[in-house]
């Protein structure tokens, strides 16, 4: 689950991780709170900050909500000084409009909710991410004086910047191994010194939160030699979930595509994509090869939807709803392998799901596995508009074929 | 005949009581499977099905039943620990189907059963979020469906659960029977890698061809792919699942994710292509493309005369079927 920066940052504060300090608003009327509430902090320069489940916010340009590409104003994040009226007309023109950044894709993602910061004086950017190494199935930290720049970025211009360390998990990260990151960034001093205690605190966190993905880009150290996380980026592993009740709260729900929310409430895996075929597959991997095999059929997915092992009638109609719902779809391809479920039962829940829900495009139905055979007859009898095919390369003929007619 | 499992192999079901080890003990018992022991913790002295005795460790189970082999059906919050306590007990094969293990578990379980490795006790542990391990015929430890699979000579490893099945159907159909059949799971940490498995596919006698049924995420497919081509001399057929899949999505599988444009299936087709891996473009092609592998092999040992029994008797195998 990914969170917003103000969310990770008061996460990360829990465990005496040094933070820029702010506060989150989702209405302008609580813009004067905030800066008085920061000014009674002793600061005295704010920066307002966008907050949605993207980066490159800096760079990312603002348009107006629903006015087709009219430019707002440029850049999601921005240093205001001490000005905290020029800071207030920005704002204004941020909370409630479309910021689209390189990740975002072109439909940018509505702000709605802001981070009125400290400004802060800095001298030194540093780059710190920590996750999970799958080569050697440890956790790695990486660190770089490129801060403020992609990691992926300088990991393909110079590799020979980023310093890796990986963390025995039997042991835990070790003082020698902060030691090795902190004289690999030139760090000396009091700074030196600042630098352990914030990366001892930083993994202390990781782990404890059970984050898959922690970056900070950039650390910065301040002119009175501070080292403060200026920005912080959050992923949780959603598995963990059962022992952090607690971080039930942090999803935001306007960051989710609405079809997307709407499957995860019956419990269905499901991303929208922008094809043309809409499929329902169990398993994750044969639904993977069911969209390849779209592509291959001349047409394009229109989602990844993996309705789990069982394929019950339910499932299968709520499958059929929210795929539905997605106006671009012009076919849609059901492919099941029934192994310990049987295909003449996803054969009749199938039907009952088309009775139950007005499909007025083509379904292709493809069922192999146990009672096969079975299942195709029940389909090809039911009298409803429904496409049977049994072999893979069948589907993909049968599906080329609804498309074109 | 096979890899890691055979009917000789003792398995002990590890939360046997619970609904999905009940149901899948059941089957693997009625597929032939040596099903010995059960454990689930505080239900130790009564038996499972009247039959298989039930203990509260796996350690006890060992002792008393020999079991070398373990399925682990225990719910995620535990299963990390159901690992290890069959690591400790001296297990030999771990199979790990349980789905949604936290990550961090499973950084620790695999260490842990990575150091309980020495020359003298090898231990494999295979998954987590996999369909588990097959040798038709003999032995199943998992929750495929078990009439899909043939016994032959082709060694199938994969990341998936219901394309495997698809491929297996595929390969069954065309009269290619399977020495085992490995599923490793979709977890960015599993025990089993693809080179690791493709290692033992590759020293078994009885094994005469590979396939490798990989999608998007990681760069394991890669990472086997060059041992291959240095390495292996059977021919390997593979598939990658998520051409057409967005970056930055997980899809499904928490390992199945593009991230920093890394893990596509084009690079890992062209990497694998490029190590002479045979690649079937569209997953209906898996069991085509294993069967044409196959021909050339024989073509090019008969032509070479170098023909030996096992190769000759799949040539027959194929003759009679694939018409």
């Amino acid at each position: 689950m990914k969170i917003h920066e103000y969310q990770a940052k008061s996460l990360l504060k829990k465990y005496s991780v040094p933070v820029q300090d702010g506060v989150a608003i989702n209405d302008m009327k609580y813009f004067n709170e905030a800066i008085d509430y920061l000014k009674s902090r002793g600061f005295e320069n704010f920066v307002v900050k966008s907050q949605i489940h993207a980066g490159g916010r800096g760079k990312g340009k603002v348009y107006k909500k629903g006015g087709h590409h009219e430019l707002v104003v440029e850049g999601g994040v921005k240093y205001m000084g001490a000005n905290t009226e020029k800071a207030r007309d920005y704002a204004e023109k941020l909370l409630g409009n479309i910021l689209v950044t390189h990740q975002t894709g072109s439909q940018g993602k509505e702000v709605k909710t802001l981070f009125i910061a400290e400004g802060l004086d800095y001298s030194k950017e540093f780059y710190i991410g920590i996750l999970l190494d799958r080569t050697v199935s440890k956790n790695v930290i990486m660190a770089s004086v490129e801060g403020g720049m992609e990691i992926e970025k300088v990991a393909e211009e110079s590799p020979e910047k980023i310093i890796k360390i990986w963390i025995d998990p039997a042991t835990g990260l070790q003082s020698y191994q902060i030691r090795e990151l902190a004289f690999g960034l030139g760090l000396e001093g009091k700074v030196y010194k600042n630098f352990i205690t914030f990366m001892t605190n930083l993994y202390r966190a990781y782990e404890d939160m059970d984050a898959t993905l922690l970056e900070i880009n950039p650390l910065i150290v301040t002119d009175d030699e501070r080292v403060i996380a200026l920005d912080a980026k959050v992923t949780l592993d959603d598995n963990a979930m059962f022992r952090h009740k607690d971080y039930a709260e942090l999803r935001d729900e306007n960051e989710e595509d609405p079809l997307e929310l709407e499957a995860s409430k019956f419990n269905l895996n499901y991303i929208k994509l922008d094809g043309n075929v809409g499929c329902m597959v169990n398993g994750a991997g044969l639904a993977m090869g069911t969209m390849d095999l779209i592509k291959l059929a001349g047409g394009s997915p229109a989602n990844f939807l993996d309705v789990g092992g069982t394929a019950t009638p339910e499932t299968v109609e709520n499958g059929f709803r929210i795929i539905l719902s997605d106006k671009h779809v012009k076919a849609i391809l059901i492919n099941i392998f029934g192994g310990i479920v049987r295909c003449d039962r996803v054969a009749n829940g199938v039907i009952q799901a088309a009775r139950n829900i007005n499909v007025n495009v083509p379904i292709v139905v493809r069922l192999q596995g146990t009672n096969a055979e079975e299942a195709k007859k029940i389909l090809d009898e039911s009298g409803l508009n429904l496409i049977s095919a049994t072999t893979l390369e069948e589907v993909a003929a049968k599906v080329t074929e609804a498309l074109t007619k | 005949m096979s890899i890691l499992v055979n009917k000789k192999t003792k398995v002990v079901v590890q939360g046997i009581t619970g609904s999905e080890g009940t149901f899948h003990a059941t089957q693997m018992i009625e597929y032939g499977t040596n099903v010995v022991a059960g454990v689930t913790p505080g239900k130790g002295g009564t038996k499972f099905q009247d039959k298989i005795p039930v203990y509260n460790t796996v350690s006890s189970a060992v002792k008393e039943t020999g079991a070398d082999a373990s399925a682990i059906f225990v719910p995620a919050a535990f299963a990390a620990d159901a690992i290890m306590e069959a690591a400790d007990a001296g297990i030999k094969v771990i199979v790990c189907i349980t789905e949604g293990i936290p990550t961090k578990d499973m950084i620790t379980a695999y260490e842990y059963v990575k150091n309980k490795n020495t020359t003298s006790h090898e231990v494999r542990f295979i998954g987590p979020n996999c369909p588990g391990i097959i040798t038709p015929g003999e032995c199943k430890i998992g929750i495929m469906p078990g009439f899909i699979h043939k016994k032959g000579r082709v060694g199938v490893i994969s990341r998936s659960g219901t394309l495997t099945y698809e491929a297996v159907w595929q390969l069954s159909n065309l009269g290619i029977g399977q020495s085992t059949c490995l599923g490793i799971g979709g977890d960015p940490v599993i025990g089993t890698r693809f080179i690791d498995a493709v290692k033992l596919f590759n020293e078994d006698k009885d094994t005469d061809a590979i396939v490798m049924i990989g999608e998007i995420g990681g760069s394991a497919e890669e990472e086997a792919a060059y041992f291959i081509k240095s390495n292996v001399k059977k021919p390997v057929v593979g598939f990658i699942a998520g051409r057409t899949a967005p970056p930055g999505r997980r899809m499904g599988h928490a390992g199945a994710i593009i991230s920093g444009g890394k893990g596509t299936a084009d690079e890992k087709i062209s990497v694998m292509k490029n190590c002479g891996i045979i690649i079937a473009d569209s997953p209906a092609d898996i069991g085509i493309s294993v069967q044409k592998a196959l021909l050339k092999t024989i073509a090019k040992k008969i032509k070479s005369g170098t023909g030996k029994n096992g190769s000759q008797k799949s040539k027959s195998a194929l003759k009679k079927k694939s018409k």
